[in-house]
This record gives structure tokens, C-alpha cells and sequence, in this order.
């Protein structure tokens, strides 16, 4: 096991340097000068432009530069955010946790849903629930995130007031006791975390739903029917086991579909994580920033998947023994 | 079938063999879910076809700055009019003309880059293969939006070509594997040995035999990659990045209506539909699809 | 005559399909006496796997027990019980063990859990009483250092023991009968020899009755005392085991001992039954052997032949028994092979 972690671990490693050289190559293809968005801006104090031409080396040679860049990133110094007049790691890495929280809500609300429906459906196979609730899911899957979120926004804010417009804590926050906080955080979280899984929920219902249906006919299924046990017996039991093994497959890939949620979910409910910094830098042109977004999201996208690829490798008895 | 007089290889040989999209259309239709949305895809895209000689007004019209001016629905202006005085209804539908046309354009490039990539890599095999896999690999671990608003943040005005091309680019990551796949079982196969024996040269062989098997899986990529470009032009469109106004592109209509997206509910509400409407149809027959070829 | 176990009267099953009803098992008849081996032996397709899973009620959809067939069991009709019903005699009163040891167990449960589950389903017992309890039956069936074993996961198992694992789980209530479908055709020979002997052994400490369904005439003349042979979804011939190797009636039967390969015998083609078996949709008139047959005659084509009476406990489904001298006369099969027709 220890020996897989340090493989898969190498892998990840590769992966972000390539991810960086992909980066650098954005940065320095895009028309005009990469960091002239920067170093031309009046706000930026003058000892700020000095670190940064002297760290990337800006009239170094090209290649000079990439392993000043790549050094610079194994460090943490992602660039200067000029919307924020902050470094970028601050700016994203305070903003993080929030994003971690909604996705982990989604994660979790969206995977007991799924795995729910989809148990559903597979007990009342070809009936009208069965389908309906396909047709409900396919609906969802095929929605764009961000039009989900505003309908959202619209039907439980605007046309029933129920839940605030947005942000992740009401202007009076302070003044709350400890309950109260923690009541008014819960409140701005729900209506992001209820889309996003929502959208979630969609993407596992139909891949739980398919990998119940092809468990089904495996000839263990029919040994446990053998022994006498009930049809549902025999799904919650010995079906479902072995297709939650695909699933957990499954959180790692649906990793890069959360993290976009996520985003735009962000920026329409005004929830003050990674994605919300990431999608203001864009009308700023905040450069430096949308691409530090990129690094980030796409480590976490890459330790996603080792996670569920350890997961898998834990729970999976034919593969724990060797 | 057993107890009857058996086929010779020669007359299994001289009859006509279907080519695999028509096997495939054919068996999907068999299907009301697919013949359903075979239907609504058609009619909107019929729709986009006809977008000059349907759409009530020109999309770009400003006839009335001030009395036109964010209107609700009506009997004129059936999905009302956005804050620049344009109807609606019109921008919608030349809306799906160009998400379409976007769509379809942008998944041609996919495809296109997505064969060559797994072909050359599985065919060289060795270092080569293993480095473009790794690179494939860090494409892969990089969400796609993401990757995308990178790249055209950088590129301030971008043109629609520009724009096909880098929804193109970003959207062959899986087909590339698929391809890979089928090269490499290809290499190993016994039967290119054999046909070696024979005198034929390998490129040949894996041409003639990579090809035809390759048709199933293109056909579905393609029909679920013109569903997601759909949706990331829109989600691009609506972030202000991909299709500039006055062009008008589904999302980039909700981008329009996007400060006051309650007063100006229709401005969300109907782009949103059709946009759901027509990738609905796409995931239901690009998944026929898949079940087709799977179920051979 | 003591009451059969086990009686199955005029028993079809038929499987409704896009190219046609498929009748697997077209009037099947025969009853298992209690502590007795019952044989089925026949080729694949010829519906003795499907009359098993028939007993049970596994058949699912598109195939279907038709109305008016009776599995008489311990008083009741297994085909139109419910569903609570059936489910309490499978793996209680009735069990069943497969062919494929390799699959037919959950990978990600432990071999000892899957055991005890029979104990905790039928009996209601509680997980350390069933847990003992399926310690206990696997080392009745062999099975080297069990508790050890018990814990561990079906890959961890060889085929051998992985069989042994299912006879237990098998025999975990005391069952009144046992199917065992082909349950050495995907063993080791060496191993095939060892389950077949604990079989046996089982049977005679438990005292079940034991349905042994094969292809492999070995396997009927080591275990069983009564044969049943099938063909196109009919019994074609029941015999005692030793009456039948010693006087086979029905051509079939014959075929099927004459192409088993003798050691010490040179032969230099094996003997084979020429032809194969007829589409289950479509099944022909008269006799269903008749193309394959080396000693058919019109009377073959016309009637569909009944199960004429041999001996005592010995019938065949063949016209041979009221025109036996036409056993002297044998010509070449009518069924039309690509190429050669064979010798």
C-alpha cells in the first residue's frame, strides 16, 4: 500500500510540474507583455515591482525563466494580485476554505443522495418511478451550472424570500451570539451547497444507478438469492457493496465538474471562496490571480484523485491483500 | 444456426456490410426516447438554420432605446426585450444558430486533434507514448473552464474562429485515450502478424483495420462534445469571455440580464430552457449511441 | 413405495425471446426419492440446468414456468408458492451449488460471513452462533485450518476450496435435497475426484437427497444410483446408473457412452455424435433425435415418441421398443453437415 502512495504520489508530482509548464506557456504566449498588467499599473508600489523583477528574472532568457517560475511556485509565490494589491497565495489561500466547505457539503449531500435515488431505482427497475427519476436526473445533468444557480437565486430569494442573497455571513455577524453565528453561517451556506448538489447529485444517481444495474446479473448475485434472501436483501447487501467500489472512482472524477460548480456558485450566491477571487479576476483582468487560480485548482483536482485512487485501494479486499 | 446448411465464408463476404452510423442511428431510433429527441434536436436546429428568415426582428435592432427598453413578455415580443432595447425571442434564435454552429465547429477540432494524439502515441509507443500520456494526464487534472478562462483572459479580443479553436482544444482529452486504446490492441493483435506474413506493410494494416472501429466511438464523442461545448460557451459567454454582444449566444443573453436577474427574469428564463432543451437531446442520443455500439 | 422427496410432473419452461419462445424444457417428469442421487446427464442446451433452476423458482424473465407444472415438494406445489414461501425453502429445505466456484461468491465479503448469512437468514441465529456454526460445517467439508480460512476473502481461495466453501454454505440447514450443478466441471481433475468423494461422504452423514446434474458420464457412474438423460428439453431415458452403462435403449444414450474414450483403447477418432443440437425455438416434429439418429425410420418423423417402458425402472423415449430389430439395420444420419458428412 505504502509503495502504491509513494508511486501515485511521484505521478502527482509530474503532473503539476507539467501543469506548471502549461501555465508558463499561457502566460508568456498571450499577446503582450505577461507581466506588464503589473509592473505598468500605478497602484503598485515600486519595492513590489522590484521583488518580482528580480524573482522572475524578466530579462533573464526564456528557459531561465521557467525554472525561476517552477522554483517560485515550489515556494509558494504565485504573483501579485493588483485587484487586491495582495499576493496571490494569500488572496486564494483565504479564500480556500470556504470553497473546501461548500464542496465537501456537496460531496457528501450529493453522494447520499445519489446513492439513495439510485437505490430507488434499481428496486422499481422499468417502472414510472424508475424513469421519471431518470428524467429528472438527466434534466439536472444537462443544466449549465451557473443557469441552476441563478433560478435558484431567483426562486428562494427574490419570489420567496426565504434565504439571504448572498455572501457568507449577515453585516450584523459579530454582534451574534455563538448559536446565532453559527445558525447565520448554516443559513448563507444552504442555497450554495443546495445547488451544487443538486448538480452533483445528478452525475451520481445515473453512474450509481448503472453500476448497481451492472452488479445485478454477477453470479454471486444469484448465490445470495440461493440462500433465500429478499430482492432488497440482496441489493442494499451484497449489490451495492461491490458497486460502491466504482463510485469511489467516481469523487475522484467528478473533482474538476465540482470544482466549475463550485465557481459559478461562488459568484452568483457572492460566497467568498477560490472561485468567487478567481471569477472577479477575470473582470479585472486580475492575470496573475486567474492563473494562480489554475495551479491551485488543478493540485486539488490531482490530490482528489489520489485520494479516491487510495480509497479504492483500501476498500477493495482483493486489492487491500496484495 | 445449428442443423441448418451452413454459410460459406464466401457469400457471409459478398453481403453488403452497413456502415457503423447508420447501424448505429438505425438502432437508436428503435428507441421512443431517441426518436423524441431526434425530433426536438432537429427542430432546433432546423431553427438555427433558418434563424435570417424566422427570427421576428434583427437580433441587433435598437429601434427604441428608451421606450423598448427591458420589457416583459408580450404579444410582440414574445420573450420581451433586454436592457439595450433587443428583442429577446430574436436573439435567442440566432443564439442557437451560433452555439450550434460553435458547438459543432468546436468539436470537429476535438476530434480531429484527439485521433491524431492517440494515434501517434500508441503507435510510437515507448518514451514517447509515456511522455504524451503524462502531458495528457496534466491536461486532464486541469478543469476545463479553468483552463479555458486562462487562456482567453490572456487573449483580451478574441474572434468566434479564435474562440472554436480554443473550445477545440481543450475538449480531446478522452477521445485521444479511446484512440490510444484501440492502437495499441491493433499493434498486439495476431492477425497483424499474420497479415505481415502476407506481405502487407503494418501502417496499412492498422489503417484499413483502425478506422472502422474507431467510427463508434468518434460518433459518440462527438454527439456528447457538442453538448458540453454548448455548455461551457455559455458558461464562457456568460462570464463575459466568450461571445462578445452584439453577438448574440445563449449565455451571453443571461450575461445581459445578469444585474437584475429578477427584474429581468424572461433574460435568464428562456436562453436557459433551450440551452437545457438542446443539450437534454444531445446527452439522450449520444448515450443511445454508446448502448448501441456497446450492445455488439 | 415410500412417497418421493421430490416429484416434478410434466414440468415447461419456456423462454420468451425476440427470436421466438425458446421451450428449454418442453414436459419434463421424475421424482427423487429421499437419500437418493438422482442423475441428469445430457449435452449443453438440452434444459437440465434450467429444469434446476426451475425447482427453485430462479427462472427470471424472459423465461417463465408455464401454468399446469407441478413441483410437488413436502406437500406443497414449489411453482405457485409466493414469493416469503419460496424464499424460506431456498437454502433451507432446498439448495443449490454451482459450477463456477470462482464467481459465484461475493469478493467483498468473507468466506466465513457468507456461510453464516444461511444461519442468520433461515435461523435467525445470531452472528457469533452462526459464525460457529459456519466454522463448523466448513470443517466438515475439509477444509484445512478453517477458522483461518473463514476470515479470509474468496480471492484468497483456490477453486477447490472455494467449492468446498459453497457445499457448506449448501448444506449450513441440513437441507432435504441439494442441486449440484455441474459442480466439478471447472475444477482441477485431481479435484474433481475430491469434491465428488465429499459429496458423497456428506451425503451419507446428513442424509440428503442429492440432484447431480453433469455432462460427464464419470460423474453419474461414481455417485449416482438413478439416471435421468435428457435431450431437446425431454427425458429421453431413466434407468437405474448400472442397468443404463450396462443396456443403453435410447440412440442417444448410446451415442453418448460410445464417444467417451476408453483408456487402454486405441482409437484413432474419437466418436462423436454427428449433427448438434436443434434450436430450443425451434424444435423438430416427431422425434427431436430423429436427424442425428443411425437407426430412424418414418415412423420417427411422424410420431413424437412417448416413454415407452424397458424394464423395470427403465424407460426410453425411443420407437425402438416396439420395432427393436431395426437396431440391425443402421444407416448414415440424415443431418447435413458444411463439408463432410461424418462416419
Amino acid at each position: 500500500m505504502l509503495r502504491y502512495l509513494a508511486q501515485r504520489l511521484g505521478q502527482a508530482a509530474v503532473i503539476v510540474a507539467i501543469v506548471a509548464a502549461i501555465t508558463f506557456a499561457l502566460i508568456h504566449l498571450a499577446p503582450g507583455d505577461p507581466f506588464s498588467a503589473v509592473m505598468d499599473n500605478p497602484n503598485v508600489s515600486e519595492t513590489v515591482r522590484q521583488t518580482l523583477r528580480a524573482q522572475y528574472g524578466l530579462d533573464r532568457p526564456l528557459p531561465e525563466q521557467f525554472v525561476r517560475y517552477v522554483n517560485l511556485l515550489a515556494h509558494g509565490q504565485l504573483g501579485w494580485s493588483i485587484s487586491n494589491q495582495r499576493p496571490v497565495l494569500e488572496v486564494l489561500a483565504s479564500a480556500l476554505p470556504n470553497t473546501l466547505l461548500l464542496m465537501g457539503v456537496a460531496l457528501a449531500g450529493s453522494f447520499t443522495l445519489g446513492i439513495l435515488i439510485a437505490l430507488i431505482q434499481v428496486a422499481r427497475r422499468g417502472s414510472i418511478i424508475d424513469h421519471t427519476l431518470s428524467g429528472i436526473s438527466l434534466f439536472f445533468f444537462s443544466m449549465p451550472d451557473f443557469w441552476l444557480a441563478i433560478l435558484t437565486l431567483l426562486a428562494f430569494t427574490y419570489w420567496l424570500p426565504l434565504f439571504p442573497v448572498g455572501g457568507a455571513v449577515d453585516v450584523m455577524h459579530e454582534y451574534m451570539g455563538l448559536w446565532g453565528r453559527f445558525v447565520d453561517r448554516l443559513y448563507h451556506l444552504a442555497l450554495p451547497a443546495l445547488t451544487l448538489t443538486l448538480l452533483a447529485s445528478a452525475v451520481v444517481t445515473r453512474y450509481q444507478r448503472a453500476a448497481l444495474l451492472d452488479v445485478l446479473p454477477a453470479d454471486y448475485i444469484r448465490t445470495a438469492r440461493l440462500k433465500g434472501l429478499t430482492e432488497r436483501e440482496i441489493l442494499r447487501r451484497h449489490a451495492l457493496r461491490n458497486a460502491l467500489l466504482p463510485i469511489i472512482s467516481l469523487v475522484g472524477l467528478s473533482f474538476p465538474a465540482l470544482l466549475t460548480g463550485a465557481f459559478f456558485v461562488e459568484k452568483i450566491f457572492a460566497w467568498p471562496g477560490m472561485g468567487y477571487a478567481v471569477m472577479s479576476a477575470i473582470g479585472t483582468r486580475d492575470y496573475q490571480l486567474v492563473v494562480g487560480g489554475v495551479i491551485i485548482g488543478s493540485i486539488m483536482v490531482t490530490l482528489g484523485s489520489l485520494l479516491s485512487d487510495l480509497l479504492y485501494a483500501w476498500a477493495d479486499p482483493r486489492l487491500r491483500s496484495h | 444456426m445449428p442443423g441448418q446448411i451452413q454459410d460459406s465464408a464466401a457469400t457471409r463476404l459478398a453481403r453488403p456490410r452497413e456502415s457503423p452510423l447508420a447501424l448505429g442511428v438505425r438502432r437508436i431510433l428503435r428507441r421512443p426516447s431517441s426518436r423524441v429527441a431526434f425530433f426536438v434536436l432537429g427542430v432546433i436546429v432546423l431553427v438555427g438554420l433558418l434563424a435570417p428568415l424566422i427570427a421576428p426582428y434583427n437580433p441587433s435592432a435598437q429601434p427604441d432605446i428608451v421606450g423598448l427598453k427591458g420589457l416583459p413578455p408580450s404579444f410582440a415580443h414574445p420573450f420581451g426585450t433586454d436592457p439595450y432595447s433587443r428583442d429577446v425571442l430574436s436573439r435567442v434564435i440566432y443564439g442557437a444558430r451560433l452555439s450550434l454552429m460553435i458547438g459543432v465547429l468546436a468539436t470537429i477540432v476535438s476530434l480531429t486533434v484527439g485521433v491524431a494524439y492517440g494515434a501517434i502515441s500508441g503507435y510510437a509507443g515507448g518514451f514517447l507514448d509515456a511522455v504524451m500520456m503524462r502531458v495528457l494526464d496534466a491536461f486532464l487534472s486541469i478543469p476545463r473552464l479553468l483552463l479555458l478562462i486562462g487562456a482567453l483572459v490572456a487573449w483580451p479580443r478574441l474572434s468566434i474562429s479564435a474562440l472554436v479553436v480554443f473550445l477545440g482544444l481543450t475538449g480531446w482529452f478522452g477521445l485521444s485515450r479511446i484512440v490510444r486504446g484501440q492502437v495499441l490492441a491493433l499493434k498486439h493483435a495476431e492477425f497483424v502478424t499474420a497479415a505481415q506474413a502476407l506481405g502487407a506493410s503494418r501502417r496499412r494494416i492498422l489503417w484499413r483495420h483502425l478506422l472502422p472501429n474507431l467510427v463508434s466511438p468518434i460518433v459518440v464523442a462527438a454527439t456528447l462534445g457538442v453538448a458540453h461545448v454548448i455548455v461551457l460557451e455559455a458558461g464562457l459567454s456568460y462570464l463575459g469571455i466568450g461571445v462578445q454582444p452584439p453577438l448574440a449566444s445563449w449565455g451571453n443573453i443571461i450575461n445581459d440580464g445578469a444585474d437584475q436577474p429578477a427584474a429581468l427574469w424572461w433574460m435568464s428564463l428562456f436562453p436557459g430552457l433551450f440551452m437545457v432543451l438542446t443539450v437534454m437531446t444531445l446527452n439522450i442520443l449520444g448515450e443511445a449511441l454508446r448502448d448501441a455500439y456497446e450492445r455488439r | 413405495m415410500t412417497a418421493p422427496l421430490l416429484s416434478i410432473r410434466d414440468l415447461h419452461t419456456s423462454f420468451y425471446t425476440e427470436s421466438g419462445v425458446a421451450r428449454a424444457v418442453d414436459g419434463v417428469s421424475f421424482d427423487i426419492g429421499a437419500g437418493e442421487t438422482l442423475g441428469i446427464v445430457g449435452e449443453s442446451g438440452c434444459g437440465k440446468s434450467v429444469t434446476a433452476l426451475s425447482i427453485l423458482r430462479l427462472i427470471q424473465p424472459p423465461g417463465r414456468i408455464e401454468t399446469g407444472s407441478v413441483i410437488e415438494f413436502e406437500g406443497k406445489n414449489l411453482v405457485t408458492l409466493d414469493d416469503a414461501e419460496i424464499r424460506d425453502i431456498r437454502g433451507n429445505r432446498i439448495s443449490m451449488i454451482f459450477q463456477e466456484p470462482m464467481s459465484a461468491l461475493n469478493p467483498v465479503f468473507t468466506v466465513g460471513d457468507q456461510v453464516a448469512e444461511v444461519a442468520r437468514v433461515h435461523a435467525g441465529m445470531s452472528r457469533r452462533d452462526a459464525w460457529e456454526r459456519a466454522v463448523e460445517m466448513l470443517e466438515l467439508t475439509g477444509m484445512p485450518d478453517a477458522e483461518a480460512r473463514a476470515r479470509q476473502y474468496p480471492h484468497q481461495l483456490s477453486g477447490g476450496m472455494r467449492q468446498r466453501v459453497l457445499i457448506a454454505m449448501a448444506l449450513m440447514m441440513k437441507p432435504a435435497l441439494v442441486i449440484a450443478d455441474e459442480p466439478t466441471t471447472a475444477l482441477d481433475v485431481t479435484i474433481q475426484a475430491q469434491i465428488l468423494d465429499l459429496l458423497v461422504d456428506l451425503q451419507k452423514k446428513i442424509g440428503t437427497s442429492i440432484l447431480m446434474i453433469t455432462h460427464d458420464l464419470g460423474v453419474i457412474a461414481e455417485t449416482t444410483s438413478r439416471v435421468i438423460v435428457m435431450y431437446a428439453g425431454e427425458v429421453v431415458e431413466q434407468a437405474e446408473v448400472d442397468e443404463l452403462f450396462a443396456k443403453p435403449h435410447h440412440p442417444y444414450t448410446e451415442g453418448l457412452m460410445h464417444s467417451m474414450p476408453h483408456i487402454g483403447h486405441d482409437q484413432e477418432r474419437l466418436n462423436v455424435i454427428p449433427g448438434t443440437v436443434p434450436a430450443p425455438t425451434e424444435w423438430p416434429t416427431g422425434c427431436r433425435f430423429r436427424e442425428r439418429c443411425p437407426y430412424s425410420w418414418e415412423l420417427c418423423e411422424k410420431e413424437h415418441p412417448p416413454l415407452y417402458q424397458i424394464g423395470t425402472g427403465h424407460v426410453s423415449r425411443c420407437h425402438l421398443a416396439i420395432e427393436p430389430e431395426r437396431r440391425n439395420n443402421p444407416h448414415p444420419p440424415l443431418v447435413v453437415e458444411a463439408g463432410v458428412a461424418a462416419a
